[in-house]
């Protein structure tokens, strides 16, 4: 590997990691911001045909519309998020619902093992079920006592805070139970199947 | 022609102050390539420990400086290379580039014209370099220039476009969507498909557009010029990132 | 599918040039690129980009379906071309 041209007096836009360095995954870089990355335009979804939906391997598919999905019970959840693209921020405030309860409202196959999560635009990602369950993961639609915006993935995205943050699929509709894992948008083009920020689990072979 | 696109090492050699947040960096190429006016180079930054950014800037200057090229560089809130190449950055210092880089949005004297170019803010960037080309390569084929900016005092490159359209052929004409300074007699409002019709009438229908600037502008002044009776294939964009205040 | 893509972080292919040229040994923005879906002809230049992403996503102007997508990491560089016209990446990539 050739060795890197170092630039005098550059050090880019990161905060100093602090008395919090133990909170940040290897390789990841602290930001106070929020940063927005999408890979397509932002879906605008007419709230009154939303509708969230678990299918695949189940015994019956479950589905919500956005007036029965509010009245899940909802919790706060404060969680530390990790992006592949190297940015953590800590201390992150959400509400929403848990896939725990989400996944109270259906009978699973004996063979289910993977989920894929479905977002409006055609986003897809790939989740072993292991990483969704005993609180995880939830739905959220509030993000720091708001309703989530549109560019951070409003009316609702997936949140999987232990794996890198392309896992928190924005705009879902859905979770489709498998008993494979099929790499989703990311993953098909050399993103890890698993993705845990502390294994660095990047790429494929990591 | 095929070239493979390497890294080398640039020597600022120059920094222009042009406005309050926008400033031109003259870069010395070991391995300079005549570019054609539109394209850009890459910036590569690295920390001591590794971490490295990378952004595009068009290239302002024109093709017949040889062994150089002029980037304009405006200050972007919060961004993190903007404030370094602004704040940091002195002649002598250093940095990798790579290019030029880019086939789609170039002009040169051998495309022809007539040539209407519209800018938003720092999308007159490429669109200078055409000029700049269009001036030093003493192309006769008409030219105008419809650049938006916020403020009298944003304008970039202002006295030499002032100078360029004394000679042969241009016409610049401003629009300044925020504020105007006492007595202005240009446009006052943001593009739209009457401003369009005005500054393109004049150059027939074999006018080549370029539009370049933030991209909602793009996106208007784009649809605009197809609405006003511009063929599609003849209007050629480049979206910038958003822009500074 | 027709949201305005007028977004201040949508940019166009121009963006993507340097990645294409390191992939295919050559400028390929004034390369024709047809949209699978819809038919839509626009060159790569002209496509729409996502650039804020883990990869670079180019897509169509009309009906926003992916024509192109790259991703870089440390070890290779993937490409998947989706869309029609666009000739596939030379092999090693």
């Amino acid at each position: 590997m050739p060795e890197k041209f170092v630039t005098r007096g550059f050090v880019g836009r990161r905060e100093s990691a602090g008395t919090q360095a133990n909170r940040i995954p290897p390789g990841q870089h602290l930001v106070k911001d929020f940063p927005v990355l999408s890979a397509g335009p932002t879906p605008r979804t007419d709230l009154a045909k939303w509708t969230f939906r678990i299918e695949g391997l189940v015994k019956e598919p479950a589905q919500w519309t956005w007036g029965e999905f509010q009245k899940l019970p909802a919790q706060e959840f404060v969680k530390d998020i990790s992006c592949v693209t190297k940015w953590t921020k800590l201390d992150t405030h959400w509400r929403g619902v848990s896939v725990d309860i989400l996944l109270e409202h259906v009978e699973l196959d004996r063979r289910a093992a993977f989920v894929t999560a479905f977002s409006d635009g055609g986003y897809t990602t790939n989740v072993p079920l292991p990483d969704l369950i005993d609180g995880q993961a939830f739905v959220a639609y509030e993000y720091e006592g708001k309703p989530l915006a549109p560019e951070h993935g409003g009316p609702a995205r997936l949140v999987v805070p232990h794996l890198y943050f392309w896992k928190s699929a924005k705009w879902i509709r859905g979770l489709r139970v498998m008993d494979k894992d099929v790499p989703g948008f990311w993953e098909s083009l050399g993103y890890n199947n698993h993705g845990d920020p502390w294994k660095e689990e990047r790429y494929t072979g990591d | 022609m095929k070239r493979t696109l390497e890294w080398q090492i640039a020597t600022v050699t120059a920094i222009k102050p042009e406005t309050a947040e926008v400033k031109t960096l003259t870069l010395r190429l070991p391995d300079w390539t005549a570019h054609r006016p539109g394209q850009h180079y890459d910036i590569r930054l690295t920390a001591e420990d590794g971490y490295a950014a990378q952004r595009s800037y068009s290239v302002a200057s024109e093709p017949e400086r040889i062994g150089e090229v002029d980037i304009t560089v405006e200050r972007i809130p919060d961004g993190e290379v903007s404030p370094f190449l602004l704040d940091t950055v002195v002649v002598g210092d250093r940095f990798e580039v790579r290019g030029p880089i880019g086939g789609y949005f170039v002009w040169d004297g051998s495309v022809g014209g007539p040539l209407l170019l519209v800018a938003g803010g720092s999308g007159v960037v490429p669109l200078m370099a055409m000029l700049r080309h269009r001036a030093a390569a003493q192309v006769s084929a008409p030219a105008r220039l419809l650049y938006s900016a916020r403020t009298y005092e944003q304008i970039i490159y202002g006295p030499e476009l002032d100078m360029l359209a004394g000679l042969d052929g241009l016409k610049v004409s401003y629009t300044l969507t925020r504020q105007q300074p006492p007595g202005w007699k240009g446009y006052g409002r943001r593009i739209d498909d009457a401003m369009l019709k005005e500054v393109s009438a004049p150059l027939g229908r074999d006018v080549l557009a370029y539009v370049c600037g933030p991209t909602a502008l793009v996106e208007v002044a784009a649809d605009g010029l197809e609405r006003v009776g511009l063929p599609a294939d003849r209007i050629r964009t480049e979206r910038f990132g958003p822009s500074g205040t | 599918m027709s949201e305005p893509m007028d977004d201040e972080l949508v940019l166009d292919g121009n963006a993507a040039a340097g990645a294409l040229s390191e992939i295919y040994g050559d400028d390929m923005t004034t390369v024709l690129a047809e949209c699978g879906s819809c038919g839509q002809v626009d060159p790569i230049g002209g496509l729409v980009a996502f650039v804020h992403a883990p990869g670079i996503v180019l897509r169509c102007t009309a009906c926003a379906t992916v024509i192109i997508r790259i991703v870089h990491t440390p070890k290779r560089t993937l490409v998947d071309v989706q869309g029609k016209r666009i000739p596939q990446p030379p092999t090693g990539t």
